[in-house]
């Protein structure tokens, strides 16, 4: 990596690869599928280089599995796919969730249900990457609009992952995935990186699922003397299978609620024009460009639109949403999806809230005019 | 919006296409210091069947990714060109291969219609250069990065050992145009 | 030896059924690893779901008690990320060969360097004795009343075909022999199965009582029906119908993943 800013023509999904390997990533396994394939690519050429593996898996499932267990030895480890893969990955997505074993996911979103369009792109993970695996959990997600922010959120997610002992979804979409275009890439030395917290307590005192201040537990990597268990069945605090309902209820919501003290690092948004707004759009991943140009063009012509991007998509930003609904009777929401999001939105807003969707679910992406149109009132 | 240009490439698979794309977006953001984004369309399988690969090229903020109202069009088949000139603005440039697309739409379009096929193949001596000639016939006509920038492209972006090969493709794409615009009109600008 | 060593004891007593043949080979394995000398920091015990997953609850190692079939793809990644630890992965039948039966054939195809030790009691005792691919045919489960109308897997015959290193069959009645086939499968580069045939009196056992209906009648019936890998060479499958074969199946030393990973690392940095 050079020491000064290299500005390059990059596809985003090589973007991802490249990012992961700068967020300190060393360990990939993964099965190939379309549109998520060029991230595998990518990784088997550059991870030997680093002195990293990637390895191709005969599934999905073994993928998540490997890279579960790659992290539990003490490497960074990330896994791709799309819908289908995805979909395949919740079982053992939901064992590195009860563990607490860091690890990122990235879902290069393309059009469902089943197989789908496989070529095409679409927001339709975005209730997956949420509920997709068994049982009440945590989980992070987020979501990038563009080739640079591939790189860099890419390095966040890790350092998310790594910060919160958690699985990080990259949920990015074909659209965005397949965008060739400029990047500047900072040195490796001006990126923060963030690795887990190791423990302090000897061996003998250890315990991995300990009740902290922070509610994220140290994690001691296998083969450094601290030889404990690991299970997907609740346990208490040492790691051990419990049936006990009341250790059960303390553990389970530790980990339900594991993110509520670092929401403010967590949750990251862009805004504009959001003070003087008549009306509000709310947008992620490819249809957040749209909207933002469908802002500049609406404002053109007269009305006062304000913008939200999510740049993190779970946890949801709950407060954010709420006070800027408070400043609007209508909020305008693009997704390639029948309108997931503008779901949660409705839950957040009161009744006399106008929720506008402007859905796609045939691939293709959402034009601005099309938002524009809606903001317009002229559909 | 500050200017934005919108170039859609379009045949079938294997013609190279979104190589092309990704040299002249190249050309645009690394060399000549604009902003660009290429993007692609594939059809269900990646061999074969209809392909599209498109650039846009600003000197502002690229918000929306994707062609809305294209400057210019090639189509190097038939189909591609029945399936997309209608994308095209009134008084854009369609770019066609003389062999391949006999049937030209009857709209208001700055046609050029030229032997892109036939100068690969029998003054190259590679059907595969198609593209790169293609390219010089788009860069002459438009303007719309500078040559050098292409050069400079070309060279990064084709498969090594074959930068020589290219660079004279892109050449003869450029000739060809040049011949062209003696006997037509001055387009765009 | 003193196996408690190796053991948890606040874990114990365990949760096997009287008669169970787990502790057996649980043994056999801590034997093998205290013969070796092994750190116990360095090995990290895995298992998936069943009856075998109980085990790396006992074991003071780095233990890891996966989803269903995919104790192998876990190990992969250990492995891969700290070539420096011995696997031990401990899976029924039902666990490597049904649900992990994908993870299972290709561990073997890459070589990788695992040892995998199949607790094969032919059925799925923890759910409560349903059929699994090794239950033979025309044998009762809780889901074939009628009988087994499915023929079963050879685990044995299947990693040598998907390209193990070492493979070797035991009963739970040849303490010796399941030593010595853990020792060599231990210390092999590459991929390693021993495939420990076991009992299950609770489940199997009671619904199909000819084959022994306690832990130490199934014992006897081992001891009475197993026939070395030598001499079921020259009996027809008839006269192999319903016999344990014994012995080694493979034991070579081709390439494993890692030694071929570290070429791919070479060629990178070239």
């Amino acid at each position: 990596m050079s020491d000064k800013n290299t500005t390059r023509l990059m596809q985003g999904n090589v973007a991802i690869a490249h990012g992961a390997v700068a967020g300190g990533c060393r360990f990939f396994a993964g099965y190939p599928i379309t549109p998520s394939s060029e991230v595998a690519e990518t990784l088997s050429e550059t991870l030997p280089e680093v002195g990293g593996t990637f390895i191709q898996m005969e599934d999905e499932i073994a993928s998540m599995g490997a890279v579960v267990g790659a992290s539990i030895a003490g490497k960074k480890a990330m896994t791709a796919t799309s819908g289908p893969g995805f979909s395949l990955k919740q079982e053992n997505l939901g064992m590195a969730i009860m563990a607490e074993v860091p690890s990122v996911i990235v879902d290069v979103q393309r059009g469902g249900p089943s197989t789908g369009l496989p070529t095409k792109g679409s927001q339709g993970d975005v209730m997956q990457a949420r509920w997709g695996t068994h049982g009440d959990h945590p989980i992070i997600a987020v979501a990038p609009n563009s080739v640079e922010e591939c790189y860099y959120m890419t390095v966040r997610a890790f350092n998310l992952a790594e910060k919160y002992r958690t699985p990080v979804v990259i949920l990015t979409d074909e659209i965005i995935a397949h965008l060739t275009e400029k990047i500047t890439i900072r040195p490796n030395s001006e990126l923060e990186i963030m690795d887990r917290d190791k423990p302090e307590d000897s061996p003998e005192d250890y315990l991995p699922y300990k009740m902290t201040d922070s509610g994220i537990p140290p994690m001691a990597n296998f083969g450094e003397g601290y030889r404990y268990h690991i299970t997907g069945l609740v346990h208490d605090e040492t790691g051990f299978p419990t049936n006990d309902s009341e250790e059960a209820t303390r553990q389970l919501m530790r980990l339900n609620t594991k993110f509520d003290k670092h929401l403010d690092e967590i949750l990251d948004y862009e805004e504009f024009n959001t003070d003087d707004m008549e009306i509000l759009i709310l947008a992620y991943g490819a249809p957040s460009r749209s909207a933002k140009r469908a802002m500049q063009v609406s404002r053109e012509q007269g009305v006062k639109s304000g913008f939200i991007r999510l740049k993190t998509i779970w946890p949801f930003a709950t407060q954010k949403i709420k006070e800027l609904s408070h400043k609007v009777d209508t909020i305008v929401i693009p997704e390639m999806n029948l309108g997931q999001i503008a779901g949660e939105v409705e839950r957040l807003t009161p009744d006399s809230t106008s929720i506008v969707k402007v859905n796609h679910v045939n691939g293709e992406a959402i034009k601005p005019k099309e938002i524009v149109n809606a903001i317009m009132n002229k559909d | 919006m500050s200017l934005r240009q919108e170039i859609r490439l379009s045949g079938s698979g294997g013609q190279g296409l979104i190589l092309v794309g990704k040299v002249l977006a190249e050309a645009a953001a690394i060399y000549d210091g604009l902003n660009a984004t290429q993007s692609q369309s594939y059809g269900p399988e990646a061999r074969g069947g209809a392909s599209r690969s498109e650039v846009i090229i600003s000197d502002g903020d690229i918000e929306y990714p994707k062609a809305e109202n294209l400057d210019i069009l090639l189509a190097l088949t038939q189909e591609a060109c029945d399936k997309y000139h209608k994308d095209l603005k009134e008084g854009g440039i369609l770019i066609v291969d003389e062999k391949m697309v006999k049937s030209l739409p009857d709209e208001n379009y700055k046609i050029v219609q030229l032997p892109i096929i036939k100068s690969a193949t029998e003054r190259l001596g590679k059907f595969i250069v198609a593209n790169i000639v293609s390219l010089g016939i788009i860069v002459k006509i438009s303007e719309i990065v500078s040559e050098e920038a292409v050069r400079h492209a070309i060279k990064a972006r084709v498969p090594k050992g074959t930068e020589e090969l290219n660079l004279k493709a892109f050449e003869e794409g450029m000739a060809l145009a040049k011949e062209w615009m003696k006997t037509h009109s001055t387009l765009v600008k | 030896m003193d196996y408690l060593n190796y053991l948890r004891k606040d874990k114990m007593p365990h949760i096997w059924c009287d008669g169970c043949g787990n502790g057996i080979i649980l043994k056999a394995i801590l034997r093998t690893v205290h013969k070796l000398g092994w750190d116990k920091n360095k090995i990290a015990l895995v298992s998936g779901i069943g009856c075998s997953g109980r085990t790396p609850g006992y074991v003071d190692f780095n233990t890891l008690h996966t989803t269903h079939g995919r104790a192998l793809s876990f190990s992969t990644g250990i492995k891969l990320a700290n070539p420096d630890m011995h696997l031990i992965v401990v899976s029924g039948d039902g666990d490597a060969t049904a649900i992990g039966g994908n993870h299972f054939i290709h561990a073997a195809r890459r070589n990788i360097d695992l040892n995998l030790i199949v607790f094969n009691n032919y059925i799925y005792g923890m759910t409560g004795g349903q059929a699994s691919p090794t239950t033979p045919s025309c044998k009762f489960a809780s889901t074939t009343p009628y009988g087994n109308p499915d023929s079963p897997f050879d685990i044995s015959e299947l990693a040598k075909a998907a390209g193990a290193n070492y493979v070797a069959r035991s009963t739970t009645f040849h303490t010796a022999r399941m030593d010595r086939y853990m020792e060599q499968a231990f210390q092999k580069k590459g991929f390693s199965v021993v495939e420990v045939l076991t009992m299950c009196p609770t489940s199997y056992g009671r619904a199909n009582k000819e084959t022994g209906a306690t832990g130490a009648d199934m014992l006897k019936y081992q001891k009475q029906n197993s026939i070395s890998i030598k001499k079921a060479a020259d009996m027809s499958d008839e006269e192999l119908k319903d016999k344990f074969v014994t012995g080694v199946y493979v034991d070579k030393d081709e390439p494993t993943y890692l030694e071929k990973y570290q070429d791919v690392r070479d060629k990178a940095n070239k």
